[in-house]
Parts: C-alpha cells; sequence; structure tokens
C-alpha cells in the first residue's frame, strides 16, 4: 500500500516530467548531427511519447478515493488541483513556479502530448520542403513544452510567460515549412497575436498589482478584486485570448497562418494551439474576474453567435481547402465560446469537450486536407473532384472527419456544440433564446457546407488532379487512427472528458452565485 | 433480465456490425469480399429481427433500463432504453423491411464495387432507426435521428453514374438538418424545462410551452417529409432502389411519426401545436397526392405517395389518434416496403424509370404484376388489404374529432377529415394509373433514347430483350411482404395487437361507404381515361395544371429562391467582407504602421547641417520648457 504523501511527491515528479521532457528533447533532438536527420526526428518522437505517457498518467489520483475537491473550509482554494509544485521563482515580486494539473486542464494536456506524439511521428515519415526534419522535430517539442505550461501554470506571470513562449516556434514553423506565401502569413500570425499578448500582459499586471499575489488558485473567484478592477481586467483577458481562439472578428490571422502552415503546423495550431484562448478564458478570464465575466457575458455571447454564422458562412464560399477547414474553427470555436459565454456550468462542460473534439476533429482534418494536397498539387476544390473513384480510403476518412466535424452526435463534435445550445436555453431569456437559435442555424449551416466540401471533393468524375493518387501509407495509418478512435471513443463516452472536470468547473463559476 | 440485456443490443448490433462492415475493403473484393460484406449486412439486421422477436415475447409489460451516460451541469444525459409492445411492432417492421432489403441488394447490386461500404451503411441506417425506436432519452433519440440523416446521405449518394445522385445527398441531409434545428431546441427546452432528458421525466413535466413543441415538430417535418420541408423526398429516389424502400417504409420517414407518438402526451396538452400538425398534415396529404397523379417517373410516384402516406399518419396525430397512426405507420411499411422492391425488379427488368417507357409487363412479369396490385391496392385502401383498416381508422378518429372529441380543435378536425377523404380519391386514381400504364397495354420497345431519367438500375445491359420476374434473391422478398401488405389490416381484429396499440375496433358502419365510393370513382375514371384513350397517358386529362402537379407545384423553385439564393448570396457578401472590411482593416493597421515608419525614417535621414540644427533646435526647446517649469514651479 503506498502512502499518500508517496503518491503526491511521485505525481510531482511526473507533473515536472511532463514539462521538463520536451525541453530536453527538443535541446537533444537540435544538437544532433545533421547526417543522423531521421534518427533524430525517431529520437524526437521517442521523447513525445514518453511525454505523452506520462502526461496520461497524471490522472492516477483520481483513480482512488482521493480528496482532490474540497467544498467546505473557509480560506480553502476553491479549485485545487490533482497535483501541483508550488517553488518560489521571483521571490521579491511573489512570483511563483507555481503548475499543476485538475480536471479543466488534464484532457488538453493529454491532447497536445498526443497530437505532438503524432506530429513528430509524421514528420518521421515526411519532412515538409523548406528546412531539416530534426529541426521541425525540435520546434515542435518546443511548442509542445509551451503549450504544456500554459496548460498547467497555476501562476499568472507564469501562465502569460509559457503564453508567450509558444509564438515564436509557431512563427518559426510557418516562415520555415509553410507554402509560397509562408513568410507573409507567418509574420501576420506573431504580429497579431502579440497585439493580444500585450493586453494579456497589461491584464496579468492589473491583476497582480491589484491583488498582490500572482496565484491562480487564490485567485479563482474574485479575491475581492473590485468590480471595476474585475471588469478592466476581464476585458483585457477577453480581447487577448480572444484573438488566440480567435474569435470574430479578430480571427483573420487564422485563414492565412492554416493556409500557409505545413500539415503537423495546422495540426498542432488548430488541435492545440487555439485551445489556450478558450482555456485561458476559463482559467484565467472567468476564474480570476468572475464578474467581469457576468458583465461581459452577452458581448462574448453576441460575439460568440455572430463567429458561428459568419464562419460558416465564409466557408459556404470558399474555395479552397484548408482555408476552408480553418474557417470552419472560427465556427466551431463560436460555439465553445458560446458555452463560456453563458457562465453556468453546462455551458462550460460543454465549451471543455467542444475544446478536445474540435482539437481531435480537426486535427483529422488538417492532417487529410494535407494529405489530399500533398497528392493532388492543389488545393483548389475546382481542381479537386471524384476522390471517392480514385482513393476510396482517402475519400472515406475525409468524409467521416467533415461528418465529425458537422456535429453528427455520436461523434465527438457533437457534445460540445448541443450543449452550448442547451446551455443558451438553460440560461434563458430574450437574448439568450436568440442567440440558442442562432447558434443551431449556424449548426445547419455547418452541415451544408461540409457537405458541399465532400460533393466537390469526393463524389462526381476524378479530375485529373487526383486521378492515379497513391491510397493511405502506412505511416498516415498510424498517424491518424488514433484521431479517428478519438472521434468515435469522445463520441459514445463523453464522460471521458466531462467526468473529471465537473467539480473544478462547478467552482469556477460557483462565484457567480 | 433477458429483456434489459437484449434492449440496447437491439440497435447495438447492427450499428457494431454496420461499423465493423465500413472496415471491409471497399473496392471490389472479388467474390469473396462481396460474400463476406454481403454476410456483415445480412447478419445485422437478422439478428435485429432476432432480437425483436424475442422482446416480443417476454416483454408483456413496457420494461426499460437506464444507465448514467454523461451529466452537464445539472442535466443528466441517460443511455436509456425503453420498449413496449407498441414500439416492438415498429422495431419488427423496420428489422423485417431492413433485412428483406439487404437480401434483395444483394442481388440488385450485384456488379457495383462499392457493394461493401453500401451494405455496412444499410446497417447503420437499421441500427439508428432502432435506436430513435428504443431509446428512452431524448438525446439517445437525437443520436439515432441525425446517424440516419447522415446514413441517408451517404446511401442516396451512392449511385456513381448519376450526376444527380449528389446534390438529392446533399438535399436530403440539409433539407433534415434545418429542420433539425427546431428539434435540437425543442429538445433542449423540454430537457432544460423538466430538468432531465429522459423521456418519461419530460413526460411527466406539466409545463412544457408550445413553443417548444412546435420546435419539435419543425425536426419531425423534416424527417417525415412534410410540407414545407418535403421537398428532400421525391429528390431522393436517386438512391439505389432498395434504399428507397428502407427510407420509404420503415426508418427515415417514420421516425418523425414515431417521436410524435412517444412524446403524444404533451402534444395532447397543447391545441395550438396539433393544429399546426393538423393544418401540415393536411397539406402535406393532398400536395403528395396531386403531385403523385402527374409523374412520368415510377419511383417518383411512389415517392410522392409516401409523402401522402404520411400526411395521413401526421393527420392521425393531429386528430388524437397516436394508435391509428402507429396502425397506418406499419400496414403502410409492409405495403410500400413491397411497392418499391417491386418497383426495382420492374427498373431492373426494362431499364428505365420511365413509365412512358413501359406498357404490358403483366404477361411477361406475372409475380411482379400480382406484387403491384396488392401493393396498388394496399395503398389505395382496396379492402380487405392492409391499407384499408388502418386508413379506416385515420377516417374514423378524423370524425370523431369533427364531434369534438379528443384533445383537438373541432375544425382540425373536419380539415384533416376532408383532406383525407379527398386523398383517398385522389390515391386511387394515381395507384390506377401507375398500374395501368407499367403492366397493361402494349409493350414499349426499345430506342435510343431509353437510358434517361434515374436509371439507377442500369447494372445490366441484358441480351434479352423480353423483361422477366427478377431472381430468386430479389423476388422472394417481395413475395413475402406480400403477405403482410394483404393481411396485416386484419391484425386490428386481434384483441392483443389491439390493446398493445390501444387501437380502437374495426367498425363497419355506414360511414365506410363514402371513402368506398370516392375509391370506385377515382379508380374507375382513371380506368375510363385510360381505356378511352389507349396508349395515352391519363394524366393528360389534368390540362394545365399537369406540368405544375409533376414539379410539385414549384415548391423547390420556391426554396430556391426564397432560401437557398439569399443564402448564398449572403454568404458571398459575408466572404467579401470578410476579406474587405475585417481582414483588411489588419492589414491596413500594417502597412499604415509601415509607411508612417518611412515617413519618419525620412524625416532623420537628413545632412549634417540640417540635422545639427534639429539638435539645437530640440536643445533650446527642451531648455525652455524646463525653465518655464522650473520657474513656475
Amino acid at each position: 500500500m503506498i502512502a499518500p504523501t508517496d503518491v503526491s511527491s511521485a505525481l510531482q515528479i511526473l507533473l515536472l516530467a511532463t514539462l521538463a521532457l520536451p525541453v530536453v528533447g527538443a535541446l537533444v533532438v537540435a544538437l544532433m548531427p545533421a547526417r543522423l536527420d531521421r534518427g533524430a526526428r525517431i529520437v524526437a518522437t521517442a521523447f513525445a511519447a514518453v511525454t505523452f505517457v506520462v502526461a496520461a498518467l497524471l490522472a492516477l489520483p483520481t483513480t482512488r478515493d482521493f480528496g482532490w475537491f474540497d467544498y467546505g473550509g473557509t480560506g480553502a482554494p476553491p479549485v485545487a488541483p490533482w497535483a501541483e509544485v508550488d517553488l518560489a521563482w521571483v521571490p521579491a515580486l511573489g512570483i511563483d513556479f507555481h503548475v499543476g494539473v485538475d480536471g479543466i486542464s488534464y484532457p488538453l494536456v493529454v491532447l497536445t502530448g498526443l497530437l505532438t506524439l503524432l506530429c513528430c511521428g509524421y514528420t518521421v515519415w515526411k519532412v515538409p520542403a523548406g528546412g531539416s526534419g530534426r529541426t521541425l522535430a525540435a520546434l515542435l517539442l518546443v511548442l509542445e513544452a509551451g503549450i504544456l505550461g500554459t496548460f498547467l501554470a497555476l501562476d499568472l506571470v507564469l501562465f502569460f510567460v509559457f503564453f508567450e513562449v509558444v509564438l515564436l516556434p509557431m512563427y518559426a514553423v510557418i516562415a520555415g515549412w509553410g507554402g509560397p506565401e509562408r513568410r507573409r502569413a507567418a509574420r501576420k500570425f506573431v504580429l497579431y497575436t502579440l497585439f493580444g499578448s500585450v493586453l494579456l500582459l497589461l491584464g496579468v499586471f492589473t491583476v497582480v498589482a491589484a491583488a498582490g499575489t500572482g496565484d491562480l488558485l487564490a485567485l479563482a473567484g474574485g479575491y475581492g478584486l473590485s468590480r471595476t478592477t474585475q471588469c478592466v481586467a476581464f476585458a483585457l483577458f477577453a480581447v487577448a485570448f480572444a484573438v488566440k481562439a480567435p474569435l470574430w472578428p479578430l480571427h483573420t490571422w487564422l485563414p492565412d497562418a492554416h493556409t500557409e502552415a505545413p500539415t503537423v503546423g495546422s495540426v498542432i495550431l488548430a488541435g492545440v494551439l487555439l485551445k489556450m484562448g478558450t482555456y485561458g478564458l476559463i482559467r484565467v478570464g472567468v476564474g480570476v474576474a468572475p464578474e467581469g465575466a457576468a458583465w461581459a457575458a452577452p458581448v462574448l455571447g453576441i460575439l460568440a453567435a455572430a463567429a458561428i454564422i459568419a464562419g460558416s458562412l465564409v466557408c459556404l464560399r470558399q474555395t479552397e481547402l484548408k482555408r476552408l477547414i480553418a474557417y470552419s474553427s472560427v465556427g466551431h470555436m463560436g460555439f465553445v465560446l458560446l458555452g463560456i459565454a453563458t457562465l453556468t456550468v453546462t455551458g462550460v462542460q460543454a465549451a471543455l469537450i467542444g475544446n478536445v473534439a474540435h482539437g481531435v476533429i480537426t486535427g483529422l482534418l488538417f492532417f487529410l486536407a494535407g494529405a489530399i494536397k500533398d497528392r493532388a498539387h492543389t488545393g483548389d476544390l475546382a481542381g479537386l473532384g471524384g476522390l471517392r473513384e480514385s482513393a476510396p480510403r482517402l475519400a472515406g476518412l475525409l468524409g467521416f472527419a467533415a461528418i465529425a466535424s458537422l456535429g453528427l452526435p455520436g461523434l465527438a463534435g457533437f457534445w460540445g456544440e448541443a450543449f452550448a445550445v442547451v446551455a443558451a436555453v438553460e440560461r434563458g431569456g430574450p437574448l439568450w433564446i436568440t442567440l440558442a437559435v442562432v447558434a443551431a442555424v449556424g449548426g445547419a449551416l455547418t452541415a451544408t457546407y461540409f457537405l458541399r466540401l465532400l460533393r466537390r471533393v469526393t463524389h462526381g468524375p476524378a479530375t485529373g488532379a487526383v486521378t492515379g493518387i497513391p491510397g493511405v501509407a502506412p505511416a498516415e495509418w498510424l498517424a491518424w487512427s488514433p484521431l479517428i478512435l478519438l472521434t468515435l471513443v469522445v463520441g459514445l463516452v463523453p464522460a471521458l472528458v466531462l467526468a473529471a472536470g465537473a467539480d473544478p468547473v462547478a467552482a469556477l463559476t460557483g462565484a457567480l452565485r | 433480465m433477458t429483456a434489459e440485456v437484449l434492449m440496447p443490443l437491439l440497435a447495438g448490433v447492427p450499428l457494431l456490425l454496420g461499423l465493423a462492415g465500413l472496415l471491409l475493403p471497399p473496392g471490389d473484393g472479388g467474390r469473396d469480399g462481396r460474400r463476406r460484406a454481403a454476410t456483415v449486412g445480412v447478419a445485422g439486421a437478422a439478428l435485429a429481427l432476432l432480437i425483436t422477436v424475442v422482446l416480443l415475447v417476454v416483454v408483456a409489460e413496457p420494461v426499460g433500463v437506464t444507465h448514467r451516460w454523461a451529466t452537464f451541469g445539472d442535466l443528466p444525459v441517460t443511455l436509456g432504453f425503453s420498449l413496449g409492445k407498441a414500439e416492438l411492432y415498429v422495431a419488427l417492421a423496420v428489422t423485417v423491411v431492413a433485412l428483406f432489403v439487404q437480401i434483395y441488394s444483394v442481388t440488385y447490386l450485384h456488379d457495383d464495387p462499392r457493394y461493401a461500404p453500401y451494405a455496412a451503411q444499410v446497417s447503420l441506417f437499421t441500427g439508428a432507426m432502432l435506436l430513435v425506436v428504443s431509446a428512452d432519452d431524448l438525446i439517445l433519440l437525437l443520436v439515432g435521428w441525425e446517424v440516419m440523416g447522415a446514413c441517408s446521405y451517404l446511401l442516396i449518394g451512392h449511385d456513381r453514374r448519376l450526376p444527380e445522385a449528389p446534390a438529392a445527398a446533399v438535399k436530403a441531409f440539409v433539407v433534415t438538418r434545418v429542420g433539425d434545428v427546431g428539434f435540437l431546441l425543442g429538445i433542449a427546452w423540454l430537457g432544460v424545462s423538466a430538468g432531465s432528458f429522459r423521456i418519461s421525466d419530460v413526460l411527466a413535466d406539466s409545463g412544457v410551452p408550445t413553443v417548444a413543441l412546435l420546435l419539435v415538430l419543425a425536426g419531425v417535418a423534416g424527417k417525415s417529409a412534410q410540407f414545407p420541408l418535403h421537398t428532400w423526398l421525391p429528390d431522393a429516389m436517386a438512391g439505389p432502389t432498395p434504399i428507397s424502400a428502407l427510407i420509404h417504409a420503415a426508418t427515415m420517414v417514420a421516425a418523425g411519426v414515431y417521436v410524435v407518438f412517444r412524446l403524444f402526451p404533451l402534444f395532447a396538452q397543447s391545441p395550438a401545436a396539433l393544429a399546426v400538425l393538423g393544418v401540415m398534415a393536411s397539406i402535406t396529404l393532398l400536395l403528395g397526392a396531386l403531385a403523385a397523379t402527374a409523374q412520368d417517373d415510377l419511383k417518383r410516384v411512389l415517392a410522392w405517395s409516401t409523402v401522402s402516406q404520411i400526411g395521413y399518419m401526421t393527420g392521425a396525430l393531429a386528430v388524437g389518434a397516436p394508435a391509428a397512426a402507429l396502425f397506418h405507420l406499419l400496414t403502410h411499411a409492409a405495403f410500400k416496403a413491397l411497392l418499391f422492391l417491386a418497383a426495382g425488379a420492374v427498373i431492373h427488368a426494362v431499364g428505365t424509370n420511365l413509365m412512358s417507357r413501359m406498357g404490358g409487363l403483366r404477361t411477361s412479369m406475372p409475380v411482379t404484376f400480382w406484387s403491384f396490385v396488392v401493393g396498388l391496392g394496399a395503398l389505395a385502401g382496396v379492402p380487405p388489404l392492409a391499407g384499408f383498416w388502418s386508413k379506416e381508422n385515420v377516417l374514423v378518429a378524423a370524425a370523431h374529432a369533427t364531434e369534438g372529441e379528443g384533445p383537438a380543435p373541432v375544425w382540425v378536425g373536419w380539415v384533416v377529415w376532408l383532406a383525407a377523404l379527398t386523398g383517398v380519391a385522389i390515391t386511387a386514381w394515381y395507384a390506377t394509373r401507375l398500374l395501368l400504364r407499367t403492366f397493361f397495354g402494349h409493350p414499349r420497345s426499345r430506342d435510343d433514347r431509353w437510358s434517361l431519367g434515374f436509371d439507377d438500375a442500369f447494372y445490366e445491359e441484358s441480351a434479352d430483350p423480353v423483361p422477366h420476374d427478377p431472381p430468386g434473391l430479389m423476388r422472394w422478398p417481395v413475395v413475402l411482404l406480400g403477405i403482410p401488405a394483404v393481411l396485416l389490416g386484419l391484425a386490428a381484429f386481434l384483441p392483443g395487437f389491439r390493446s398493445a396499440l390501444e387501437l380502437d375496433q374495426p367498425h363497419l358502419e355506414v360511414s365506410i361507404l363514402l371513402p368506398m365510393a370516392l375509391l370506385v370513382l377515382g379508380a374507375s375514371s382513371a380506368w375510363w381515361l385510360w381505356q378511352a384513350a389507349p396508349g395515352v397517358d391519363p394524366a393528360k386529362a389534368l390540362g394545365r395544371l399537369r406540368p405544375w402537379f409533376a414539379a410539385g407545384f414549384r415548391l423547390d423553385d420556391l426554396q430556391n429562391r426564397l432560401i437557398v439564393r439569399p443564402v448564398r448570396a449572403l454568404a458571398q457578401g459575408v466572404r467579401l467582407t470578410d476579406e474587405r472590411v475585417v481582414d483588411a482593416a489588419v492589414e491596413g493597421t500594417g502597412t499604415s504602421a509601415t509607411r508612417l515608419g518611412t515617413v519618419l525614417e525620412a524625416a532623420h535621414r537628413a545632412a549634417l547641417p540640417r540635422a545639427a540644427v534639429a539638435v539645437f533646435t530640440g536643445a533650446l526647446l527642451l531648455g525652455v520648457v524646463a525653465a518655464i517649469y522650473g520657474a513656475a514651479s
């Protein structure tokens, strides 16, 4: 029998390992000589695999009866993580290296580990033109470290640091391995998101200066900050995270970045990078400034509904495969943000599962779009067609991913979207009912544009571009099948994502009641 | 105990086998590949049928089983199943039709290289419908409901040689999805109002607002092809004929009616919702019947007749007779599956869908001919075939409602009753026309223009010039379906069946004479027109209304003009706004920053004298400011 203290210290080691492994891996891979390029990519994959396993093991405490959530007792933090590490970092400024994992962050941590692993594995098989494979793999690991840090950080300043760490490697991935317009797209991405970061920094210091601490656990629930401070802080946070998520109309960096990014870049970008925005909004925005969130919720909800409709309508007239999927992300993140904006437990939970589902499904979609573009040498919908004649498996997978993405019940995408609508109905009142109706209409439009996509790409006679293209390679099956399975499994067993998040979400939104 | 294990399996087995079937090689896997795919497909339907039969034997009272599935906030979502006798009869109809469709398809698609995914999708389709039938949770029901929509999309778009198939498939999914906007909102409303999505909890909720029920009705209209969302169904004929049988008989269109049946206690409390349903039903009933009179495509006649017959079912629901609706659903499943599978045999044999190219098939295809006689007779309501009894039930229920009995307003009773009576005559008319045009008269010879229209069975360029009855695997399902098409109506005399559906005893009173007279009138006028001018389409008598009816009252055009094109234009507008305003503003910030930088940079580029002057001026200014500031403080 293991004593609880042993468990928690073991968990602390796991937690630190989750962050350290990708960094070490990136260093090792980057230092390997150029002639061992393939070997370096395999080493990167191994590091990603170990990180994934370690990250997955963080759920161990939930399997036993562990007091990881504490309702009662004054002074006790309302959100208690399963495992945490709290080291003094800059004591003079009250900044700690405080990381921890709970039910809100855990699914995203695992998703990050999984997608990085799949992307690293994919680079072993295929390196996009533009640079050396091991550098790309190393950058992917740095990205992973930054993203994991963002999800694990429990200190506001630390959160900001990790949030920023992600920016440059992503810039390098797009600018180094992207399409013909890569430099422009990468510049736009980095400048636009930096603009968001400036606001985030302002928000962080507004809060830290007013509260005297950056500890997210202490700050959760408002920490007695004045209403004005909360409103200012939330407004700053909301815009900063809205750029990242992205929320219409702050989304225009996304289509360019996605269209130009290499396949693995798109997968990470859509799969987990955008989630930093929505996660931040839940953890930092709603958590630290609940009153501000309540004040801004109607605006956020209206913008989210507008994003759903605008994203879908743009997709309906979109002519480029990857651009279309990028815009579909705008619509899907609109559902996630609508869920958050309701500020109900139902809505935030819907947002959490919507986040994960979007990461899995859109990751798969970008893998498939990349595969099609690489084979046909065009992403223009007019030039594609009849894929099911020349590559039936690829067409079948695209059909599956598209149908999952349009929110078919029984697959992962359904829960987040349907329950965002349910949460808006639950919230009640003319405004939220209207938003629910608009979001539901957006659901129908989503179906329309995805079916239009399928009709263009898979049906009809095979065009010259797709004739004689190779089928799905074993390495691709290896990279895709986890995502296919997860789409099905999360759809059938939503509790996998939801169960652990229920109590922390209730605690976070509890401050509003 | 048995029941609790078997209930989830009822839908689960075909769904799992369908998923497994999708993993089989999609290309032409040779004989073995086809055989494997066929085995998996047929096994799914057969096992589901077996489970249904076992459940029918063991289940006496309605049983249920519930597992926690997920919890969103305070709202639990359950994996709940509940089945009573009535639900099991529907499941029986579904599984029987699905089994016959699977068997029939083995031959019908014998040279289709994409048979394996087809068979798997039929299994998924069946499983999804069984999920709708057995679900005791609205969210679970929605899963089945939408999976069915997706499968219908895949199957309608199956045929690669039909240019119209992909468009028809998209239309079917999108139109039903538009209805589902309402359905989802309605479910959300019901669930939030009851604090649970379990149907038994929702039914116990007393304060359900009418608007939630109307929203649910929107979804029902989409799935069950009710006006104004019926437009997808005739186009869905682009799917292979067995799929038409599946969609029209037991799944998909039946789902909407079934959901209203399941939720009927809620509808019974809301006369307004029933009134909307009644008006919708009456319009659909007449619209479908009239449109059926002018079609030249054999399958389209049957498709429009489905629209019309579903109108009878929703009409029965509207006048407060869910039992009559369910009874008609069951008999309709039998005779419509029979008709479609027999139509497939005709199309298979002659290589076209168009009745103007058929004729005189009675002698060469006797089995198919007699199947059609039975099926069309049941459709028209000729006693003692199945359709007669169920339609009689609907008419009696409507007549009762005109006397103010039941939950529906009196005027709704009148509207439904009159529409249903008129429908009897029109149905008889087009059924007679179909029979005469296809099987009587002279056989028409083939010519070059032969292969036009929805020729989905153009597999065999048969060297045999004489059409013939189909081979065994296609013939037996048709023949066997003839049995319920004849006898199922008589089940109304079995007390066990009646009590399961809570059906009234059939009463053969004087009131029966009016529909009978209308039936004779419709049939004989079609016959008279046909024999007066042999070889001429009786639909010619419709005169200038004919193209109007043939185009389904041009509602497609209307839908195109009012919805499709505006949405497309709006989308174009939004896309342009996104690129030229939203994105341009962002890009503009970048370029103007660069430009500003260029200007400043140019200003800083100066020769030494000017630079020196600038520095001294700056120093002077600062000095002055400092002096003033110092003096002031």
